[in-house]
């Protein structure tokens, strides 16, 4: 196995690192706490092709790598979890699947927007009624002619309300279950579509995250993703795609934690001692440290694999159940090293630790990623 | 058209700097990166291609470690590279530097529409002098200090900052222009940039390459050809942290005056 990074990925690796540090950081704290979307960030990553990172120049891409485009997403994590999922909810769920699924016509109309940053995209999946159990879609589209007419609503929509191209699911044929299920692709100005009301959450607060109205939403027949009937599986297929990306923005959390934490132990005195000079100290950072570097592993082996056209659902599934847990675990710890200085707003481990808490959640729940783990072991 | 950019890798000399015992700079132990200054200059460069469709050639003197940060350079937009690097060059002081400089310099070619752009003086020595010297050894008009660059035809119109104000200059081009941070702000590399630089022309000139330039003689090059000798270079003391007093009240006045006086500075 090799554990080297190539010279563009270490290249890339630093520009990300700058770019961070310098434009995402000092903005982090105000975002959250004015729930407000940081589309002056966005701005600046498209131009410098951050939301394209791993599709190919002929469609307006940047010409990167899956890992690439998951390190974009740690190091943007590691100083603030809205913007890097911003970057992967466009990139996994809305590009990916109009890049994999997608007809030529569909790609050369979407793609170099998307791609360019010029548009934001955002993904349908989730409903009301139907969160983990995803093939309990209630959203119907019925042919009519020349269209679909979509009825229904999704909630919890990351991007939803700056997003201007949406991958949406909904029931073609209800009698048929899970294979009644299709993907459209749609846009904010199709008549009948409208979003909702942006969700309050407990962290990653400056992302949007609202729900999808559609009544009597007319969509063009050449939308249709995929062949009708194909929706679940390329719900199913994006999804392994976008838990690379959470599975990464956990990752930056956990070690944007641990680097604060090591800042700080460092100065805090007590005791007439650095708390750093504390085994406990130690200890908790070299635990802290070495779950955040073998969550590491894992999310850059399935982002290889994805790369390299191997098979990766476990991978993927298993980078984000351990990267997610691993950082709620490792934010919450960095705040208890904190102390009372920890659970105020004046330091970023309060915010890291409410921003972790979603990646154990949203695209697969832990158990979810528990499921496909198991079923690929063959274990029933 | 074509702009020619000057660029040098120096080390950070924002944290601590190192010296080693004789006196010389501790490369080694510091981080290297792109001359500050010469990076306003490379975007100067790349804001005048994106206005004109100009080249963007970007060529530093330095051991061929020096090529990460050229491929940096590219991978922010410039379009092929040049690192002149031999061990005939080691040691060259200013003078030496821009004598080797300007005869590669000579090799890319300066045609009549060109622009040769340099950073005002590099972190390390900060003479500013190796911008100047290629002008007067190419023969070309040189523009310094440049804060602000408008080019109409063949006219450039640039903006000098000075200690004492501005000074607006036309110039035609061919010319070089030595660039400072007030100019712009640099970009980053891009994404798509980083991937593609590897694919960049890159070329090494050698001392076989520009032998032949009647600039480069064994007694003007490297150590020999150096006039300047560096008697001494040390770390600056650190200053401690200074004490601010806030207020134009008579009471915040005669504190000041107080503490001035306790030094004997008034």
């Amino acid at each position: 196995m090799d554990f080297h990074l190539t010279r563009e990925q270490e290249m890339v690796r630093k520009m990300y690192r700058e770019f961070a540090e310098t434009e995402v950081k000092p903005l982090a704290e105000e975002i959250d706490e004015e729930e407000r979307f940081p589309m002056e960030t966005v701005e600046k990553m498209a131009k410098l092709g951050m939301m394209g990172i791993y599709f190919p120049k002929q469609y307006g891409g940047a010409g990167g790598d899956v890992l690439s485009y998951a390190m974009c997403v740690e190091e943007l994590a590691k100083v603030c979890g809205t913007t890097a999922v911003i970057v992967s909810a466009h990139t996994s769920l809305c590009c990916a699947p109009i890049f994999e699924h997608g007809t030529e016509e569909q790609k050369m109309k979407y793609l170099p927007d998307l791609l360019s940053g010029k548009k934001i995209g955002a993904f349908g999946l989730t409903e009301p009624n139907a969160g983990t159990d995803a093939s309990g879609q209630q959203t119907t589209a019925v042919l009519d002619g020349d269209h679909y007419v979509l009825n229904g609503s999704k909630c919890f929509i990351t991007n939803g309300n700056v997003a201007d191209t949406f991958v949406v699911f909904a029931m073609t044929d209800p009698k048929l279950g899970n294979h009644g299920i299709s993907a459209f692709i749609v846009e904010k100005e199709f008549p009948g579509f409208s979003t909702g009301k942006h969700e309050k959450k407990m962290g990653i607060r400056g992302s949007s995250t609202c729900d999808l109205i559609f009544e009597d939403c007319i969509v063009p027949k050449e939308n249709l993703l995929g062949k009708e009937g194909q929706g679940f599986k390329i719900a199913m297929m994006t999804l392994d795609g976008g838990r690379i990306g959470i599975a990464a923005q956990a990752l930056g959390l956990g070690e944007g934690a641990v680097n604060e934490a090591i800042k700080y132990t460092q100065e805090r005195v007590q005791f007439k001692k650095r708390l750093s000079q504390f085994q406990n100290t130690q200890f908790q950072l070299a635990d802290m440290h070495t779950r955040m570097q073998a969550a590491q592993f894992l999310v850059y082996s399935a982002a290889m694999k994805k790369q390299n056209h191997e098979p990766y659902s476990m991978d993927a599934a298993m980078a984000k159940l351990f990267a997610a847990e691993a950082a709620s675990d490792v934010t919450r710890r960095a705040v208890q090293l904190f102390g009372g200085y920890g659970y105020t707003r004046e330091y970023p481990v309060e915010r890291m630790m409410r921003d972790a808490k979603i990646t154990e959640i949203y695209e697969g729940t832990s158990e979810v990623q528990r499921m496909v783990i198991s079923s690929h072991l063959g274990v029933k | 058209m074509k702009i020619i950019v000057c660029v040098k890798q120096v080390p950070d000399t924002s944290g601590k700097v190192a010296v080693n015992p004789d006196g010389t700079l501790n490369r080694a132990s510091m981080a290297a990166i792109t001359n500050p200054d010469d990076l306003n200059a490379v975007e100067a460069a790349l804001t005048l291609k994106e206005q004109t469709g100009a080249e963007v050639v970007i060529v530093s003197m330095g051991p061929p470690p020096a090529e990460a940060m050229l491929r940096e350079i590219l991978a922010r937009g410039a379009d092929r590279a040049v690192l002149v690097s031999g061990r005939e060059f080691g040691g060259s002081d200013t003078y030496a530097t821009s004598q080797i400089l300007a005869a590669a310099i000579n090799k890319i070619g300066v045609e009549d529409d060109d622009i040769v752009m340099c950073g005002r003086q590099a972190i390390d020595g900060d003479t500013a002098q190796v911008g100047p010297q290629i002008a007067e050894k190419l023969g070309l008009p040189q523009v310094s200090y440049a804060a602000d660059i408008k080019k109409e035809g063949d006219t450039l119109t640039i903006k000098r900052m000075l200690e004492d104000g501005y000074m607006t200059i036309k110039v035609k081009t061919p010319c070089l222009i030595t660039c400072i941070k007030e100019l712009n702000v640099p970009r980053y590399m891009s994404v798509g940039g980083i991937f593609e630089c590897y694919s960049k022309p890159y070329e090494v000139f050698d001392y076989n390459t520009l032998k032949d330039d009647p600039l480069i003689d064994p007694a003007t090059i490297g150590l020999k050809g150096s006039p300047t000798n560096i008697l001494t270079s040390f770390t600056p003391p650190q200053k401690g942290a200074g004490m601010m007093l806030e207020g134009a009240d008579k009471e915040t006045c005669e504190k000041l005056a107080g503490i001035l006086a306790a030094k004997h500075m008034i």
